[in-house]
């Protein structure tokens, strides 16, 4: 799958860039007219298999809109921002699944950033030729790993670490913010923002990298011509080049931090609660939803959790139409900028 | 060489489909004995093929209810609004005992913890926030406890297990009752989830200061710490199978031949009963479409209650006690195929 994502999303970056610096013009071919029967029969297919995909998305939406129905006409948009979570009640507010999945992927994507692009950028400018595969290859090894594996290593590994030696001199340093105050037991957000970010690392690493092994030579060799040094010509010739693909690679890295769900909740604590803290427990939609939908047997409980489900796919489809306008905007955007290099 | 292993295959499948298919689903506590059961039942019946699928009561019940599967397992009773929704065709046959434990990871104490009712709940509720609070160390003399936060660890999944936690709760506080009741899913005041009986024992293994809740038997096959809890006597109990069945016999007492079995054996009478006691149910329908099927079925479960309760104890479950065996015969008995009795059974006893 990563090896697909890869493609496409460097696919897109070569493309984009190709016709914003316009020595790609479109290319007309003319095409023959479809006369032959097998051609036509050929053709039919494909356009029945390429409808039948969106016509899949449209199902799923409609289908948890629909049983979601119940609780939309009982709690109405209430229901996404206040937070009593109550079976018994059958109150229902999924104010604080929505806060923990955004909040648990933004931290994981300002671990995940830095250290990812930072990889991506030393395995193509930095490193030795013999060292680039072999560390590209583990780096991709990391996608591989289990999330429940992630999940266990994250209460028997990284939870007594953070708490032993990672939270006392963050809480010393920043203890006065409101973002590590409370008492840390351990289950939290942080250690969910973590995890995610440790898994994320090697797709948003990949494809980043990808993306800069496909930044021509020629862009290198200008900017050290001007006099550059080698970190100057990565940050301001490299890097715009292929911005487009980078941004696409985060958001690739954000679409699996908002759907992770098995080592989330082995970390995150599962409390529906929404606190500025990250030391404090927090719970995500992916979570909540893997973890009652089982035993969910009254209608309006299972109504809830369709509606989560329903904010959930909302959420995960915004966020990749959102990165395809932001690539298509950065690809136009970056012919002005390359131009004036 | 494949085409005659297919044919092989194929000859060996074919006198299968003479078997009875019996398929059950539910809950995941008394999932090891049931699957004991079904083995040892099929090696003297192979003309019933039964099967069990533990996903958890809820789903047990729901399944049941959409007629995906022929029983259902539970630990907690269905609501009568649930039973009215499927017309009331469902039976509540109790199979057998189990306990909660109140498990804790307290640095630095070895000694087994007591519990008094108002001591759980207040915990739970969150009004009792460090180990050495009055109230735990009043009733723990000799025990040097902490001054640890406390860190309540709940199920974060919809479990049986919580609802007879929370169930005890509900009897023996009235504020638990009024704020958060019963349920196999209920909004925790305070603490952590853990997800699934694991999630929660390494969360409260992993954390200094935790308190949670599981079943006895996966607490003593893991090696878990867990406390004596007062009963309604005012005696500490610990939790054993002895103190189960004797929670039983207090609730007995209360029921009669004609009784709904759907009772709760939270908080009995009793000296020696131990307050948190379960009990897990079958779920059969009163009336089935199948006769062979509903024969086969209702002769395994008479099975499972006579013969099979020896099993319990080595397993680590109760047994029920002898004097439920009449009523819970005469019950299968009422169940019918198509409007005839599906079982006759033998003579009562």
């Amino acid at each position: 799958m990563l090896r697909g994502v890869l493609f496409r999303v460097r696919y897109t970056a070569v493309t984009a860039r190709a016709k914003s610096t316009g020595r790609l013009s479109r290319v007309s071919v003319l095409l023959p007219s479809f006369h032959n029967r097998g051609d036509r029969a050929y053709r039919a297919t494909l356009t029945v298999l390429a409808a039948l995909l969106p016509l899949l998305l449209v199902i799923v939406a409609a289908e948890l809109a629909v049983r979601a129905w119940p609780a939309m006409q009982r709690f109405g948009f209430s229901f996404l921002w206040t937070g009593r979570w109550d079976p018994v009640a059958e109150v229902y507010g999924a104010g604080p699944l929505i806060f923990g999945t955004l909040m648990s992927s933004l931290v994981a994507l300002l671990l995940a950033v830095p250290l990812a692009l930072g990889v991506a950028i030393f395995l193509t400018e930095f490193a030795p030729t013999w060292m680039r595969q072999p560390v590209a290859f583990l780096v991709e090894l990391l996608a591989a790993v289990p999330s429940v594996v992630y999940g266990v290593w994250g209460i028997f590994v990284l939870i007594p670490f953070l708490r032993a030696h990672a939270v006392p001199p963050l809480k010393a340093a920043l203890g006065w913010t409101p973002f590590f105050s409370g008492v840390f037991y351990g289950n939290s957000m942080l250690a969910g923002g973590i995890i995610l970010a440790i898994m994320i690392v090697p797709y948003i690493a990949a494809v980043s990298r990808e993306v800069l092994l496909a930044v021509p030579g020629s862009q290198r060799e200008a900017a050290l011509g001007l006099g550059a040094t080698r970190w100057e010509a990565v940050w301001s010739a490299v890097l715009p080049y292929g911005r487009a693909g980078v941004i696409g690679a985060v958001m690739l890295g954000l679409g699996r931090a908002l759907g992770e769900t098995m080592a989330v909740t082995m970390v995150i604590g599962n409390r529906h609660d929404i606190s500025a803290s990250l030391l404090q427990p927090g719970y995500t939609m992916a979570a909540a939803l893997a973890n009652e939908f089982s035993e969910a047997t009254t209608g309006m409980y299972l109504a809830a959790l369709f509606e989560v489900g329903f904010v959930l796919f909302v959420i995960t489809v915004s966020v990749n139409a959102l990165a395809r306008l932001l690539v298509w905007r950065v690809a136009r955007g970056g012919a002005a900028g390359s131009r004036a290099l | 060489m494949k085409r005659t292993t297919l044919l092989a295959l194929a000859l060996a499948a074919a006198p299968a489909a003479a078997q009875v298919p019996i398929n059950g689903a539910g809950a995941t506590f008394p999932n090891i004995i049931y699957q004991d059961w079904m083995l040892t039942y099929s090696q003297t019946h192979p003309d019933v093929k039964l099967n069990y699928q533990s996903i958890g009561s809820g789903g047990g019940i729901r399944q049941f209810s959409d007629g995906t599967v022929d029983f259902g397992g539970t630990d907690a009773p269905m609501t009568d609004s649930a039973i009215a929704a499927i017309q009331g065709n469902v039976l509540h046959i109790p199979t057998v005992l189990g306990a909660i434990v109140v498990t804790y990871n307290v640095p630095g104490v070895t000694q087994q913890l007591r519990f008094t009712p108002d001591v759980i709940a207040g915990i739970f509720l969150g009004t009792i926030t460090k180990w050495n609070d009055a109230r735990i160390t009043s009733v723990n003399p000799g025990v040097t406890l902490p001054a640890t936060d406390i860190v309540v660890v709940h199920r974060a999944d919809g479990s049986g297990t919580s609802f007879g936690f929370t169930d005890y709760l509900s009897k023996v506080s009235p504020e638990w009752a009024q704020k958060v009741g019963k349920g196999t899913s209920v909004s925790w005041p305070v603490g952590l989830g853990g997800k699934g009986n694991e999630g929660l024992a390494a969360t409260v293994g992993q954390t200094p200061g935790a308190i949670g809740y599981v079943e006895l038997g996966y607490a003593t096959a893991n090696k878990m710490a867990f406390g004596q809890v007062q009963n309604s006597a005012g005696k500490f109990v610990s939790p054993t199978l002895e103190a189960v069945t004797a929670a039983l016999a207090g609730a007995l007492a209360k029921m009669g031949p004609s009784t709904d079995f759907r009772v709760s054996l939270t908080n009995p009478d009793g000296a020696n009963a131990y307050p948190i006691a379960t009990m897990t149910w079958l779920l059969l329908h009163k009336d089935y479409a199948d006769a062979s099927k509903a024969k086969a079925l209702v002769q395994f479960v008479w099975w499972a209650e006579t013969e099979g309760q020896g099993k319990a104890p080595t397993l680590g479950y109760a047994p029920l006690p002898a004097q439920l065996r009449p009523w819970i015969q005469a019950r299968l008995r009422s169940i019918t195929a198509g409007g005839r009795v599906a079982w006759s059974g033998p003579a009562a006893r």
